[in-house]
């Protein structure tokens, strides 16, 4: 047990990846097989014993409502504390810019929580981390404000809050770049602060007409705080395009991260569902794919990610892709560098080829 | 729960003795079957599905992992507010403590259980068969015939009759004429399923009878049915038909396993007719660049590189490279490590099979791997 409370915020940008993102929020969007992407950052906050988290809701709520429902499968359906919907509307009715008016319009369930300390975190992000050493650390510092960052191992795109660390921990300068270097010190949108500072930060950003967290709450007022930064040393993914969506569903099949992510001590929660264990049969071809429960295998699938339900004629052929739930080929269809959306019909010797580094994007309920 | 409506009650308290190692350390009902589920799953999920929403499970034997399992019934959708899985374990009275003396005995201990849901309808169901039945449709035979008792029966081939409490019935309308204990000479091939439905008033009044009885085994099969068939009470069959496979020994567990690896498999586990399990929470399986999988279901929470084939693998199982696992049944979290070897054999949870190990059995000779061992090369 330790006295933090949790928030997690689903307004994650998905302008590289619209095409997935149509009717869901990038913190809906299934990954590895029968995961949607805030199963890590819930199951995160519950492993670290934080029994109160509120959600931050953004549009297109539909999809998360759905599948957290009360929380139960995250046994956060409790009698006293649990999960909250915090929705994001302001008192004028009027849709909201940023993220900082929906935690401003909730501090009322900040303020009321007997928790000493805030952990806030996206819902965008790939990875298992136990978060009971960063309070640790955060307490040692004294600092105000402690940022989760990892190093990054190649060139990254997208919008990234960069950091530069010094040697003792403390954060120098912190800033939005367009891309990453390799090498660099990249912010994982969590932060962990004591109540009072958060409550503090999110008031006096809002009030000067601030709309966004990260960029009017701390990188504009860096020099207010004392501001700490700690190394995730573990797998991190953050999806924000479809090309990283692409590579963190390969990068989860390799053993060494599938183990590191879901095979330890902290279990990696989701929605529990009753799907038969997979079935191959006579004709069946298998090869460094992660195949989910319920799917029915008589085809070829390599290098690939099945979720839940996906059905595989004899003759069909999987390559290079990632088959979304209750798809279905047909006999002797094909598909190659693809990422097809849920309940997609492929019938009966259709072809369907993206290139290597584009994958074709195949949208949900599409009969082809 | 509204009235007119039938109360279950699965006897899950028996050792099953003849699952030997498998049943060392759990109760039959719970014993793994099928990849993902335990064989109490079977009769919850088919009383979930038939509207019976009040489930009294009976347990005696090692019930701690059974208990744990069954836990509020959420996993078969009964937790219901009224309603919902009562487990009742033997307990201490005023003049003393007694465990169940037979399947009539645990029923008739828990009459206070069943006077406090006041059913109007006693389904008896044991813990120990696979298939799929919607026991309303029963329950209204039941009722249309102004039945006192209605024994589920299954058709077995006649050379096997003599295995099974038969039952001989008026072929016109099903009322039953005779039960027979496995006998030498069957005049039917009617086995007896182990599924009664019973009316109340009449259940009450037999089970306090027998339980005075001197000498009674306390036994539904040998006491009860007899008793009300003597006393010309209205008993009929009511025929089931489709897939029931008694799993009750090592063959027929093992067998009962290879039937759903066939390409129809004899029922479909996730039809509108869902046979639910408690999920634990585990990824969805990996399969290795060089692995060879085919006629085999596998669980969530498995890395295969190796070769597995015409085989059921539960959850967290590892089969290593150049493995080879082939007819065999592989429980949760056991390990067939690089190159070991394992066929025609049972390997219980937790165990591990060591690099170039091999555990052999053939067909008729089941080779089981209790709990927890460790095979070496």
């Amino acid at each position: 047990m330790n006295n933090m409370m949790g928030i997690i915020k689903l307004d994650s940008p998905i302008s590289k990846m619209k095409e997935l993102c149509e009717s869901r929020p990038v913190a809906s969007l299934p990954i590895a097989g029968r995961y949607r992407l805030i199963d890590f950052a819930l199951s995160n906050m519950v492993n670290a014993g934080i029994s109160s988290v509120g959600i931050l809701l953004s549009d297109k709520a539909r999809s998360i409502f759905d599948h957290l429902r009360s929380g139960k499968d995250w046994d956060l359906a409790r009698h006293r504390e649990g999960m909250y919907y915090m929705p994001s509307e302001s008192s004028d009715g009027r849709a909201p810019i940023g993220n900082l008016s929906g935690l401003y319009n909730n501090l009322d369930f900040i303020e009321h929580s007997p928790a000493d300390y805030v952990l806030l975190s996206n819902a965008d992000t790939v990875f298992n981390i136990d978060y009971n050493p960063v309070l640790e650390y955060h307490q040692s510092t004294g600092a105000d404000i402690t940022l989760v960052y990892y190093k990054t191992k190649t060139e990254r795109d997208g919008l990234a809050s960069v950091l530069k660390v010094a040697e003792s921990g403390l954060v120098k300068d912190v800033a939005k770049q367009p891309k990453a270097e390799a090498g660099a010190c990249v912010g994982m949108g969590v932060y962990i602060m004591a109540k009072e500072v958060f409550i503090n930060l999110v008031k006096t950003a809002f009030e000067r007409g601030g709309t966004d967290f990260m960029l009017d709450g701390i990188i504009r007022r860096a020099d207010e705080y004392t501001i700490y930064a700690y190394e995730h040393k573990g797998y991190v993914a953050r999806v924000n395009s479809v090309g990283a969506y692409f590579t963190a569903s390969m990068d989860v099949r390799k053993p060494e991260i599938w183990e590191e992510l879901f095979m330890g001590e902290n279990v990696i929660y989701t929605q529990r569902k009753d799907a038969v264990p997979v079935q191959y049969k006579a004709t069946a071809v298998v090869k460094d794919s992660l195949i989910a429960n319920g799917c029915e295998i008589r085809g070829t699938v390599e290098n690939s990610i099945l979720f839940r339900g996906v059905k595989v004629a004899e003759g069909a052929v999987i390559k290079n892709s990632i088959v979304m739930q209750h798809v279905t080929l047909g006999e002797g269809a094909t598909i190659e560098n693809a990422i097809c959306d849920k309940n997609v019909v492929i019938s009966d010797g259709k072809v369907l080829k993206g290139a290597e580094n584009y994958p074709l994007i195949v949208s949900k309920n599409a009969k082809i | 729960m509204s009235k007119n409506k039938c109360l279950a009650m699965i006897l899950a308290g028996g050792q099953g003795s003849r699952l030997k190692a498998l049943t060392k350390n759990v109760a039959k009902p719970a014993v793994p079957f099928g990849g993902k589920y335990r064989i109490i799953d079977f009769p919850l999920s088919n009383c979930a599905n038939s509207g019976i929403d009040t489930v009294g499970v009976a347990t005696q034997y090692r019930p701690l992992e059974l208990h744990t399992y069954l836990g509020t019934g959420n996993a078969w959708d009964l937790d219901k507010r009224d309603g919902g899985v009562f487990i009742l374990p033997p307990y201490a009275r005023e003049k003393g403590a007694d465990w169940y003396k037979g399947t009539a005995d645990a029923i008739y201990q828990n009459l206070n259980f069943i006077d406090t849901v006041d059913p109007d309808y006693v389904l008896i169901l044991s813990g120990d068969h696979i298939y799929t039945m919607d026991y309303a449709k029963m329950l209204a035979a039941h009722k249309e015939r102004n039945a006192d008792a209605t024994i589920g029966v299954f058709e077995v081939p006649w050379d096997e009759a003599p295995r099974f409490g038969i039952m001989n019935t008026d072929t016109s309308d099903g009322r039953i004429i005779e039960f027979e204990e496995k006998p030498a000479q069957p005049k039917s091939n009617l086995a007896s399923m182990g599924i009664y439905i019973f009316s109340r008033d009449l259940l009450d009044k037999y089970l306090k009878e027998d339980a005075e009885e001197e000498g009674s085994e306390h036994d539904f099969g040998k006491n009860i049915i007899p008793k009300m068939l003597k006393d010309n009470r209205r008993m009929y069959s009511y025929a089931f038909e489709g897939y029931w496979k008694d799993v009750g020994t090592i063959e027929s567990l093992w067998q009962a396993n290879m039937d759903f690896l066939e390409d129809e498999p004899p029922f479909e586990l996730s039809s509108d007719w869902r046979i639910y399990s408690s999920n634990p929470s585990l990824p969805p399986q990996y399969i290795g660049p060089d692995a060879k999988v085919s006629r085999s279901m596998i669980n969530e929470g498995s890395m295969i590189l190796g070769e597995v084939e015409h085989s059921m693998l539960s959850s967290g199982v590892k089969v290593g490279k150049n493995a080879k696992v082939t007819n065999s049944v592989i429980l949760p979290f056991a390990v067939i490590e690089d190159g070991a070897v394992v066929d025609h054999a049972i390997v219980a949870q937790h165990s591990v099979i060591k690099a170039g190990a091999k555990v052999e059995g053939k067909p008729g000779e089941i080779l089981v791997i209790p709990e927890k061992t460790v095979v070496e090369a």
